[in-house]
């Protein structure tokens, strides 16, 4: 996954993760609009598997997920419909779930069942936003077993400590929310996301990707000019909620773009490149 | 118990955002309970503003209409704003305000925790909004108007089941967005750690009244505590002075909604599985995939899928029973409050009236049954008078009246003393446990 990354940087731009959540508007769709957003320029997919409480998640992403649930599809369903996206697709995908979900999977295995499934489906990672790192051991191993990537979450409020133990913890790409809050379209890029990326930058050499209030080409190219990687869902939802693949397609390769285009990549890490 | 588990249960599964905060208002609360003027300052606002200790009451009339052992009422009713659950609100409001946090978030399910935050935001002049949700600002109106009056901004929860759970979804959202300038002051021994220890300590006080007061006049422990339990806390406050008393039982009651045969119930030690909710790993009502299910109860504040993780301890290590009582069983303790003792309680304290009655009938006339009132039940006379019309008509639920066409106790002498026959048939389906 952080080869991915990489290499998009390698290409002169800023990698784009889109997230777009299983099931919605039904799982057929919810595929197409996946496949649409890696032929319009997506390097990364991030797969969000419905949860009844999710508690990191705005307006946007609560609706989506309960359109699913309410059509009845279960975690079951997600995994196989990522079996069949990665068969159509060569670039990786993750799944974004919340833990309840990661351990319930095929009890009484729980969360080796949910990291062999998810290995099984050609998944390669996972984020788990209600598992910070101190809580994160019995995960990591049986994520590490068989060799999914984790992505940890890090704040502007978290202490530097906290920061570098989330970017140790975090094999794929150390995932900076931009902003304080939920997921969501934000009218404007948050002044936080900048100096973040610089405090892990100085305990990490992990990729950073940069979401949550990420939202248009603009936000992609800003974020792109100090992060390896952008990462769009809400709005990504919402355009799959609006106009379908088509509309997903259109707004990927406006992010695309936006990638591209604001690109700078970090003084220090390309001399070590 | 350290580092916030309970055996295996607790923990803190929360968003990194959070985990600093966690870390720091963990601290504060160290810091605060080595400090004597912390100490002085919540021992004379719950003496003097909330009106602790509250007291002890035996009631006479229950007890001779059980006709067993005697049973004791701890009267957190007549705390200040109706409940146990100023205890936990002064302590974090005055952690909040040593940490430099103006403004106060809280989710409320019956109301009462949400008045109690009002309260001391009132007090502190701090920032106050309540999550409730859309259908328990229905039922429990009057507490919406009582957040209101004392400059609480009430902001009714839409998603979801819009009850609790999603109330307190809603006010982690706020949280996670807010957090550098707001405390959650969380309501009950649920949440992330330091949440669940927190709130106990705050409310312990209870049973240590409760112990003291009754050596004094008993000469004895009572041989079991009982109180409801929804999230937890008035429970755990009732229950942990009295965890190394091993001869004393501990008894939770959950609400049993209608009949635990149905997936209409909240009864999530009695028939929950184990699962991560809210922050910690405890007991779920939820399906095989880690679904969280809707509730149903009554009582605005027990109609929660979770419970606190110290309480799924006490369960799994024996240490504590858990039993349920249906929305019937609560109505009648409701109604035998009422007309035995003049005391209105709270639907949710009203679960535990019927199980110790029962109890009491186990146990005969040596024992001594402490339950925790824990609060007042002003805010349920709206909605007790609206559902007990509702079932009153001949829907075989033989055991629930409306007060006017049939009170619990006609020839009010002899209710006192003897059972009717009707009380007697009505308590042997009440014996309704896991």
């Amino acid at each position: 996954m952080s080869e991915a990354i990489r290499e998009a940087n390698g290409e002169g731009r800023a990698a784009l993760v889109v997230y777009l959540p299983a099931g919605f508007p039904d799982m057929d769709t919810s595929r197409a609009c996946l496949e649409a957003a890696a032929e319009a320029g997506a390097d990364l997919l991030e797969v969000g598997f419905p949860y009844s409480d999710p508690l990191m998640d705005g307006p946007v992403i609560q609706q989506a997920n309960q359109v699913a649930m309410d059509a009845g599809y279960t975690p079951h369903d997600d995994i196989e419909m990522c079996a069949q996206l990665d068969a159509n697709l060569d670039i990786p995908s993750l799944v974004m779930t919340y833990y309840n979900i990661c351990w319930h999977y095929r009890a009484p295995d729980r969360l080796a069942g949910f990291a062999r499934a998810a290995a099984d489906a050609g998944l390669s990672g996972a984020i788990v936003p209600d598992l910070p790192v101190a809580e994160s051991a019995p995960w990591l191993r049986v994520a590490a077993d068989v060799g999914l990537a984790s992505v940890f979450l890090a704040a502007s409020t978290s202490d530097d400590a906290h920061l570098a133990s989330a970017a140790d913890a975090s094999t794929g790409f150390v995932y900076a929310t931009s902003t304080l809050g939920v997921t969501g379209t934000r009218e404007s890029l948050s002044q936080r996301a900048e100096p973040l990326v610089s405090r892990l930058r100085a305990v990490t050499d992990r990729p950073v990707c940069v979401g949550i209030g990420v939202s248009t080409a603009d936000h992609a190219a800003a974020v792109a000019g100090f992060a390896d990687g952008v990462i769009v869902g809400s709005a990504a939802v919402r355009a799959a909620a609006d106009g379908g693949p088509v509309a997903v397609k259109r707004l990927v390769a406006a992010l695309a773009q936006g990638c591209r285009r604001g690109y700078r990549a970090p003084a220090s890490s390309e001399s070590a490149r | 118990m350290h580092d916030g588990h309970f055996g295996r249960f607790g923990g803190r599964f929360v968003p990194e955002v959070l985990t600093t905060t966690l870390d720091e208002l963990e601290t504060a609360f160290d810091k605060a309970q080595a400090d004597e003027t912390f100490a002085a300052q919540m021992d004379a606002l719950r003496r003097d503003y909330g009106g602790r200790p509250t007291k002890l009451y035996l009631a006479e009339h229950l007890t001779a209409h059980a006709g067993g052992a005697r049973i004791y009422l701890k009267r957190e009713d007549l705390a200040h704003t109706g409940s146990h659950k100023l205890c936990n609100v002064l302590g974090q409001g005055l952690l909040a305000q040593r940490m430099d946090k103006r403004r106060l978030i809280a989710e409320t399910g019956a109301g009462q925790h949400g008045v109690a935050t009002a309260t001391i935001a009132a007090l502190l002049g701090m920032e106050c909004r309540v999550y409730m949700g859309e259908e328990d600002c229905r039922r429990q109106r009057l507490n919406v108007v009582r957040m209101q009056l004392m400059g609480a901004e009430v902001t009714p929860v839409t998603t979801g089941t819009r009850t609790l759970k999603d109330a307190i979804n809603e006010t982690m959202r706020d949280w996670v967005t807010n957090v550098e300038t707001t405390h959650y002051l969380l309501g009950s021994v649920v949440g992330p750690h330091p949440f669940p220890m927190i709130v106990r300590e705050f409310v312990k006080v209870i049973g240590e009244e409760v112990r003291g007061e009754l050596l004094e006049r008993e000469g004895r422990l009572p041989d079991a505590v009982m109180a409801c339990v929804g999230g937890g806390s008035n429970a755990m406050g009732m229950f942990h002075r009295f965890i190394t008393d091993e001869t004393v039982r501990l008894i939770g009651v959950e609400a049993g909604g209608h009949g635990l045969d149905t997936d209409q119930h909240s009864a999530t030690l009695v028939a929950g599985t184990e699962g991560i909710l809210h922050g910690a790993r405890s007991y779920v009502l939820q399906d095989d995939y880690g679904q969280v299910h809707p509730t149903h109860s009554i009582s605005a504040g027990l109609d929660y899928p979770g419970v606190g993780p110290e309480h799924a301890w006490l369960r799994d290590t024996g240490r504590a029973e858990y039993r349920a009582a249906t929305d019937a069983q609560a109505l009648e303790g409701f109604r035998l409050l009422c007309e035995l003792e003049g005391i209105i309680p709270a639907l949710e304290s009203a679960h535990a009236v019927v199980p110790a009655v029962e109890l009491a009938r186990e146990l005969g006339p040596d024992g001594i049954i402490v339950v925790n009132l824990s609060g007042r039940g002003d805010k349920d006379v709206d909605e007790v008078s609206h559902v007990l019309e509702m079932v009153t008509p001949s829907d075989g639920e033989s055991d629930v009246h409306a007060p006017d066409r049939s009170p619990a106790h006609p020839p009010r002498s002899s209710a006192r003393t003897s059972d009717s026959p009707q009380r007697a048939a009505s308590s042997s389906t009440g014996g309704e446990e896991g």
